[in-house]
């Protein structure tokens, strides 16, 4: 009797950490897991809440480049659908960032609805482009 | 020559084929010779793929497509597994190696059993090199033959990503011997002590180079990226992660079986899933269903192929352990505060944080089902992931005291104490002179706490300095490794709190100060490597009286039409200074302004310290004694 109630013991406390992880990652996923928009998404779905982590996608609008003080810059980025997003970002971009190549940008919009990149993405090599990016040329040709 | 490689392919295909039969109708001396001889052609086949690399025969479409004659030597032979038909060939000459080894070494004492795990074995090589043979041959020619090389992606051109596959492969392909294992096991119905003490020896063989590997691929990406970090729960390194965290359950719980007879069951699962999670691994790296920042070559065809495998090896020994499961001995009683029940917990751990990670990874493919598109990144695993790991980690050195079948928990208070006493330092010295968080602290905590609950643990076990010495290895293997959990844990807290970065924007000439450190650019100059040409600058770094010369560079690859990043990184014992060259920005006035991305990365070194530690521990805990097992063995 006893050892069962010991073995009892075991099974709670694995019973607690399941569902605290379940919890966890339900709620971990909810705040965390960051959208994908076009501008043109943006545009038909509004902006999303100031302060989260989204991700926007497309492809660096030709003589949109412009740089201000040590490694500040601003570009648009457009998808095709007419619609653009102008994207503050200061720090180095990847080697293959060129105007009218794609990118992705991670990063939040503040209250008064300008963007600020964290990251940029843009492809790898001649023949690698993001995901995502795939799906949105196919949407908008 | 690349034909008779081709050949010696298709004789291994048969011969693995061959194996499978064999050793399944429990021959274990035919099915170990073809092993062997499977090998043997195995290896010819590979090393005329070498030599088609070494020696640029562009005939061969293979090398067309991924070298070049200027390649560096070194690189064209690691060329040979730096695209994906010549990984999947490597993939085959593990798992074959593996096979034929353990057709050398395996003495159980059962036959039947041993020639059942070859024949599994066979199977699965066999299925491999179908794909290889079907699917991805290596050994295509391409008529005519160019003149010149496409060239190897730029970014494999580097040391430690030379290293990187093989390392890995040894891991990922050495858990097919084990799910082998398992299975013969299962098929037999037995899995007890005398399986359990062979299934640990290969589990330990297949965790320490997967461990070497991953740390391998998370240096590289340190330096090679420019972007500063170490890991970056990337899709691709995740699938690493998973069978590494699976691979270590199953060496803890292996344990049990090996010592009480208990858990079998159990273990059997976890031999199973580790490969499952090693070819789930291969799937969402080749099949390019996940977006990573890694590049790698991905074919939705191939990727679909892999997953097909995936579901009939695993569907299959998941079946037999059905249908088997019930009929295990289970071994003698234990409540939760024994040994068993601390490493029935670890093993909870691990599963419950593989299953987050898993989560994680997958969560983009079903939100894209749904409809949505979005990723998943670091902030999810630091809820998740981290926290469900801390809680082993302060259990480790506490229920590793426990005894066999039932534990005496009467000190389980004053070691609550100790724990909480050390985050209390921590937490003091954080309101105090150094600005530690509480996370941190925490963090830091459980750092000190392993390190020294592994000295604690062996002087328990030891009790005197001349029985030190005398200490089995595996008790060493077991210390050393859980002290480079510890080990690594400081590094990874030090570096992820204390890790500082700036973008900088200078032109030649300039100084800026950043992080303590002095940093002017002397100048930016064009230079040429053998396939590659750079701009290179010259920053003079001062701290002190210390003065260190940094020149990172970009370079361009013409034969790839590819730039790379090469950071320039000054140890100083305690930290990295680390610079990456960014983009030149010219301004209406026709100036260049060079931007730098540089990064302080204090105790990084502790990451890789401890990663290695880890793996020299389960090296080492590979020898020394066999357990006796006492019970008649038919």
């Amino acid at each position: 009797m006893r050892a069962r109630s010991k073995r009892l013991w075991g099974v709670a406390i694995a019973g607690v950490l399941l569902v605290s992880a379940v919890t966890l990652s339900a709620v971990a996923l909810k705040q965390h897991a960051d959208l994908f928009y076009t501008p043109q998404l943006l545009a038909e779905q509004g902006q999303p809440e100031a302060g989260k982590r989204v991700r926007i996608g497309g492809w660096v609008q030709i003589d949109s480049i412009e740089y201000g003080e040590g490694a500040d810059m601003i570009f648009l980025i457009e998808d095709g659908s007419g619609q653009t997003l102008e994207v503050s970002y200061t720090g180095v971009v990847p080697d293959l960032f060129r105007e009218g190549e794609g990118v992705v940008a991670t990063g939040r919009f503040d209250e008064t609805g300008a963007f600020t990149a964290e990251n940029i993405l843009a492809k790898h090599d001649e023949n690698y482009q993001p995901r995502e990016l795939k799906n949105a040329r196919q949407a908008t040709s | 020559m690349i034909e008779a490689g081709h050949f010696a392919a298709f004789l291994a295909l048969i011969l693995s084929f061959f194996q499978a039969g064999q050793g399944l109708m429990g021959q274990r001396r035919a099915a170990g010779l073809s092993a062997i001889v499977a090998f043997g052609a195995m290896t010819f086949s590979f090393v005329t793929l070498i030599v088609a690399f070494a020696t640029s025969d562009f005939s061969v479409q293979l090398v067309a497509a991924n070298s070049h004659t200027l390649k560096p030597f070194v690189y064209k032979i690691a060329g040979t597994w730096g695209n994906h038909e010549g990984s999947m060939a490597l993939w085959c000459l593990v798992g074959i190696g593996f096979g034929a080894v353990a057709a050398k070494l395996l003495a159980t004492g059962r036959p039947t059993f041993e020639a059942r795990a070859l024949g599994v074995q066979g199977l699965l090589n066999g299925g491999a090199l179908l794909y290889l043979l079907l699917a991805s041959s290596p050994f295509t020619r391409l008529d005519p033959a160019p003149l010149q090389g496409a060239g190897l992606n730029p970014l494999l051109q580097d040391p430690a990503l030379a290293a990187h596959p093989p390392m890995l492969y040894l891991g990922y392909v050495g858990y097919s011997f084990v799910f082998a294992l398992a299975a013969a096991g299962l098929i037999e119905g037995r899995i007890d002590r005398v399986w359990a003490r062979t299934a640990r020896l290969w589990a330990l063989a297949a965790f320490v180079p997967l461990t070497l590997g991953i740390a391998l691929g998370s240096y590289w990406a340190y330096y090679e990226l420019g972007w500063g970090g170490w890991w970056f729960w990337d899709p691709v390194e995740n699938a690493s992660l998973m069978p590494w965290l699976i691979g270590a359950a199953l060496l803890h719980s292996v344990i049990v079986t090996e010592k009480r007879g208990s858990f079998g069951v159990w273990t059997a699962l976890l031999a199973v899933l580790a490969f499952c999670f090693s070819m789930l691994g291969a799937f969402l790296v080749r099949s390019g269903v996940l977006t990573s920042v890694h590049a790698f070559a991905v074919d939705p065809l191939r990727g679909s192929l892999l997953l097909a495998g995936l579901l009939v090896f695993g569907g299959a020994a998941l079946i037999l352990f059905a249908l088997r499961a019930g009929k295990l001995e289970a071994g003698p009683n234990w409540t939760t505060g024994s040994r068993e029940g601390a490493l029935m917990g670890n093993n909870l751990v691990l599963i419950v944080a593989t299953a987050t990670v898993l989560l994680g990874t997958l969560f983009p493919l079903i939100a894209e089902a749904a409809g949505q598109t979005m990723s998943v990144g670091e902030p999810y695993f630091n809820l998740t992931f981290t926290p469900i790991m801390s809680l082993a980690l302060i259990a480790l050195p506490i229920v590793q005291a426990w005894s066999w079948g039932k534990a005496a928990l009467s000190s389980l208070w004053k070691w609550g104490a100790a724990f909480a006493g050390i985050v209390a330092v921590f937490w003091l010295a954080g309101i105090g002179p150094f600005d530690i968080p509480l996370l941190a602290g925490i963090g830091l905590a459980i750092a000190v706490w392993l390190i020294a609950g592994a000295a604690m643990e062996i002087w328990r076990r030891a009790k005197t300095a001349r029985r030190l010495g005398k200490m089995p290895a595996r008790v060493w293997g077991m210390t050393l490794a859980h002290a480079g959990l510890g080990f690594f844990v400081l590094g990874a807290v030090l570096e992820t709190s204390g890790r500082a970065h700036t973008t900088i924007a200078l032109q030649e000439g300039q100084a800026t100060s950043v992080a303590g450190w002095q940093l002017t650019l002397d100048d930016v100059e064009s230079i040429e490597g053998p396939n590659w040409y750079a701009e290179r600058a010259t920053l003079t770094a001062r701290r002190g009286g210390t003065v260190a010369e940094l020149q990172p560079h970009k370079r361009f690859y013409p034969a790839a039409q590819m730039p790379t990043t090469e950071t320039a990184i000054h140890k100083t014992g305690l930290a990295d200074l680390y610079v990456a060259l960014g983009d030149g920005r010219r301004n209406t006035q026709g100036e260049t302004r060079w931007t730098f991305e540089v990064f302080l990365n204090p105790f990084i070194d502790l990451i890789y310290l401890g990663t290695i530690l880890i793996g020299l521990g389960a090296f080492l805990s590979m020898f020394g004694r066999k357990t006796k097992v006492k019970e008649a063995e038919a």
